[in-house]
């Protein structure tokens, strides 16, 4: 019966530690191990222009659906301007506008993004394209072209490749050359391919971005064309007609509307510039989480302060010293003082290094047995003689400090932070069973107990199960899981094997 | 070592983890265990319910109370002092006289000349605390010391030698001897290096003993053999096992029994959380017997009939073939 009920709750334990370990990891990206970084990419418009005498307006096309990147934080600078965001016809407009400014102006916009495969893009199906207005003998063309390409096609995408192919035959047939006599540029070329779809009742646009390849001063953004076939938005390279979009391409704005506009100023530059940083994978899912409003990010260690950080990267490996304890108590029967001693001589042992932590240890409780031996014929009561052994442990501690320290071995100092109380308790109950059952069995459960802290140490030093835990703590659940279990574990210790060795003979 | 545990398993050898969590936890509720952690109370019960206990001296209760110590042994040459709350036989001391000159000074079981104020001191460290389970302050009982019967002066090195027996549900289920040694300091605890030898549960026949976890035939002291000696009144001793658990509730239960030469068999202790060491004396595994005990549980049985059930139960061939077939 309460077998039942411990497995259950063993069950719903490692569920909950499991799905809230994977939602984070999963979804939102926090790293499995320590120093995983992710590159995060800057990108900055810089709009230069003269300003006139009256108000100044300036309008920018910004980043609005970036399939393939998430947005890590996006900030307009500018010196004396009012900033607003609007949502336009061609998605997202940054608008700065001032009432009055002197000579040349430089607004910059800066956008931080990250490649996630998983931002999908989440855009809705546009409808059909009305059938755009067209003058003869361009209307003739686009009839022409469109009923043929169709008749060498199947669907949306062998459409457009069928058409790019044929707009960019070196030897273009004489339709082609007549539409393509007005275009100047490769805005231009996808605008006239982007027409010709509409005519075939096909939705496209234009989109312009930048392939992010590391470090660029001077970025042109780059044109391609975007088809919708009914699901999703395919991508073709307007000049090979292959359906493919380039390495890392980071959509900037779509359509044909001019990037930017500057009411009451002339001579307007626009430059892009491209960065390649390294940002700590944490601080990103972070940011990530804060943005889409993940509740149980506030419940973050990351968002304590550093120093409380510190302490608690200590604390939540103590959970996986009384993990080892209960494994070297109860499956392998290793006999130890106190019950969680170890695990703080343990902790110890990390400021102090192990071989030094042993050392210390044995001569700390050596030396704090003989005088505790000595107190013994004075006859003290149990509290003070207590006292006395813990008053005595301190001065110990003391003395090796300063020894050790003369000695030029640093490492002796680090004897403070061994548990005193514990260690002078250790020292009593040793002292005890020294007398009562004799020094093999104080000396065994003082070698116990060293063992215990030894394992626990290692366990507790494991460099990414540290980090692990501190960023998954609720990974602490599955390991109180286990300790259930461990609880209701009945079959034999690993030295009640030897011990009842003689047993299993006959 | 899985084969070794799958033949324990097959044995029915119980562990550590097994006793603890399907037995200790299941069977002994946490509010009975004052009435065996505290031997001042086992006592009381153990009187009220008319079973036979050490007389008891005089009790001494708080640090105030330890100069009364000579008052309560004045009349006494042989007494033992105790902690009412220890655990193992920790803090036992045994004293068997007096010396001849100095009537202050006393003769422990190990020959050895203690004065008054060591063992006021002893006592004051029992009232600490020193040797309760629990650390917290506790009360040391000065008590009859028990001259046992000669059935084992020849299997024992000083100390009380004393039957345990497990009894599980209020039947009596596997029982051993304890002999004191050397090693042990006139104590009859397992750990300490006492030898125990299994019983035959039907006759109360000694069969082979162990040692620190070997099997041994003869006492390492005393060199006499430990197998095939009669426990006597082993019937009453039965009886007085099972009631043991009328007077205390513990479903797991261990008894310990001493053998007066004058007053028979007497109550000593009895422990919440009786060790497994008793498997190795009688080379059987408790699980076994338990199993059987479950089967056969009857709720409205008297505990003499619980007695007689075991013994008709549990007997055991006295198994000495083992050590001369190695």
């Amino acid at each position: 019966m309460k077998q039942k009920y411990v497995y259950a709750l063993a069950i719903l334990l490692t569920v909950i530690g499991v799905s809230v370990f994977t939602y984070k990891w999963r979804v939102l990206g926090f790293p499995l191990t320590d120093n995983q970084d992710t590159t995060v990419w800057t990108l900055e418009s810089a709009i230069k222009f003269d300003s006139g005498p009256g108000s100044i307006k300036v309008n920018l096309l910004i980043p609005t659906l970036t399939p393939g990147f998430r947005v890590l934080n996006e900030n307009p600078v500018s010196r004396g301007y009012g900033f607003s965001l609007n949502y336009g016809s061609s998605g997202r407009e940054a608008q700065w506008a001032v009432r009055r400014a002197d000579g040349p102006q430089t607004i910059y916009y800066r956008i931080s993004v990250y490649e996630d495969a998983s931002a999908e893009q989440e855009d809705t199906t546009p409808p059909f394209p009305p059938s755009p207005v067209i003058n003869e003998p361009f209307k003739t063309a686009v009839e022409v072209l469109v009923g043929d390409v169709r008749e060498h096609s199947a669907d949306t995408g062998s459409f457009t490749t069928e058409l790019l192919r044929r707009m960019n035959d070196p030897s273009p047939d004489p339709n082609v050359e007549l539409l393509l006599s007005s275009a100047g540029n490769r805005a231009d070329f996808v605008d006239t391919v982007t027409m010709m779809l509409a005519e075939a009742r096909i939705p496209a646009r234009m989109v312009h971005g930048f392939p992010l390849t590391g470090q660029q001063r001077h970025a042109e953004p780059v044109v391609w064309l975007e088809v919708h076939d009914g699901d999703q938005w395919l991508y073709f390279n307007p000049s090979t007609g292959e359906e493919n979009l380039p390495d890392r391409f980071f959509v900037w704005w779509r359509g044909n509307e001019p990037l930017i506009n500057v009411e009451g100023g002339s001579g307007v530059e626009v430059d892009f510039a491209v960065q390649e940083n390294h940002v700590d994978a944490v601080a990103i899912a972070e940011t990530y989480a804060a943005k889409s409003n993940a509740r149980l990010i506030d419940f973050s260690l990351y968002s304590l302060p550093i120093s409380t950080q510190a302490v608690y990267s200590v604390l939540l490996m103590i959970p996986i010293g009384a993990l080892i304890m209960v494994v070297m108590r109860n499956l392998v029967g290793i006999d130890a003082f106190g019950t969680f001693m170890p695990v703080l001589i343990a902790l110890a042992f990390r400021e102090t290094q192990l071989f030094w932590g042993i050392v210390l240890f044995t001569l700390l409780v050596a030396l704090g047995l003989s005088i505790r031996f000595m107190l013994e014929r004075l006859r003290l009561l149990l509290v003070p003689r207590l006292s006395a052994v813990l008053i005595v442990v301190v001065l110990l501690m003391l003395l090796i400090s300063l020894i050790s320290h003369k000695l030029g071995l640093e490492t002796g100092l680090s004897v403070a932070l061994f548990p005193m109380v514990i260690i002078a308790m250790t020292i009593e109950r040793m002292s005890v069973v020294w007398e009562e059952r004799g020094p093999s069995d104080a000396i065994r459960g003082a070698f116990g107990s060293l063992v215990v802290a030894m394992f626990a140490y290692i366990g507790m030093g494991i460099g990414w199960l540290e980090h692990l835990i501190f960023t998954f703590p609720e990974l602490l659940l599955l390991i109180l899981a286990l300790v259930l279990l461990a609880g209701r574990y009945t079959g034999y210790r690993l030295l009640e094997l030897t011990r009842f060795k003689a047993l299993a003979g006959n | 070592m899985f084969n070794v545990a799958k033949k324990l398993r097959a044995e029915g050898i119980l562990g550590l983890n097994e006793r603890n969590a399907n037995f200790i936890m299941r069977l002994n509720p946490r509010r009975l265990y004052p009435r065996v952690d505290d031997k001042s109370i086992t006592k009381q019960l153990a009187l009220d319910a008319g079973m036979a206990v050490p007389d008891l001296y005089g009790m001494i209760e708080n640090q105030r109370e330890v100069r009364n110590f000579g008052d309560i042994v004045a009349e006494r040459h042989s007494f033992v002092v105790k902690p009412a709350q220890g655990s193992g036989g920790d803090g036992i001391l045994v004293v068997t006289g007096r010396s001849q000159r100095r009537r202050n000074s006393f003769r422990l079981s190990s020959g050895l000349l203690i004065s008054k104020a060591e063992i006021e001191h002893h006592i004051s460290n029992i009232v600490g605390g020193q040797y309760s389970l629990s650390g917290n302050p506790d009360k040391a009982l000065i008590e009859y010391c028990v001259r046992f019967d000669p059935t084992f002066d020849e299997v024992s090195y000083q100390g009380v030698p004393d039957v345990r027996i497990i009894v599980y549900r209020g039947y009596p289920a596997m029982a051993m001897v304890r002999l004191p040694t050397r090693a042990s300091d006139g104590k009859a605890n397992l750990h300490q290096g006492a030898v125990g030898a299994g019983v035959d549960m039907s006759s109360g026949e000694t069969l082979t003993g162990v040692l620190q976890n070997d099997i041994t035939e003869e006492h390492p002291d005393t060199g006499a053999l430990i197998t095939g000696l009669l426990i006597p009144q082993w019937n009453f001793i039965l009886q007085l096992a099972a009631r043991g658990f009328d007077v205390t509730g513990l479903g797991y239960l261990g008894v310990d029994i001493v053998i007066d030469r004058d007053r028979g068999p007497l109550i000593l202790e009895m422990n919440a959380r009786p060790g497994l060491n008793i498997q190795i004396a009688n080379c059987t595994g408790l699980s076994k017997r338990i199993k059987r005990i479950d089967e056969i549980y009857d709720p409205a049985k008297k505990a003499e009939e619980r007695a007689r059930i075991s013994r008709k139960e549990f007997p055991t061939q006295r198994q000495t073939s083992i050590l001369f077939d190695v």
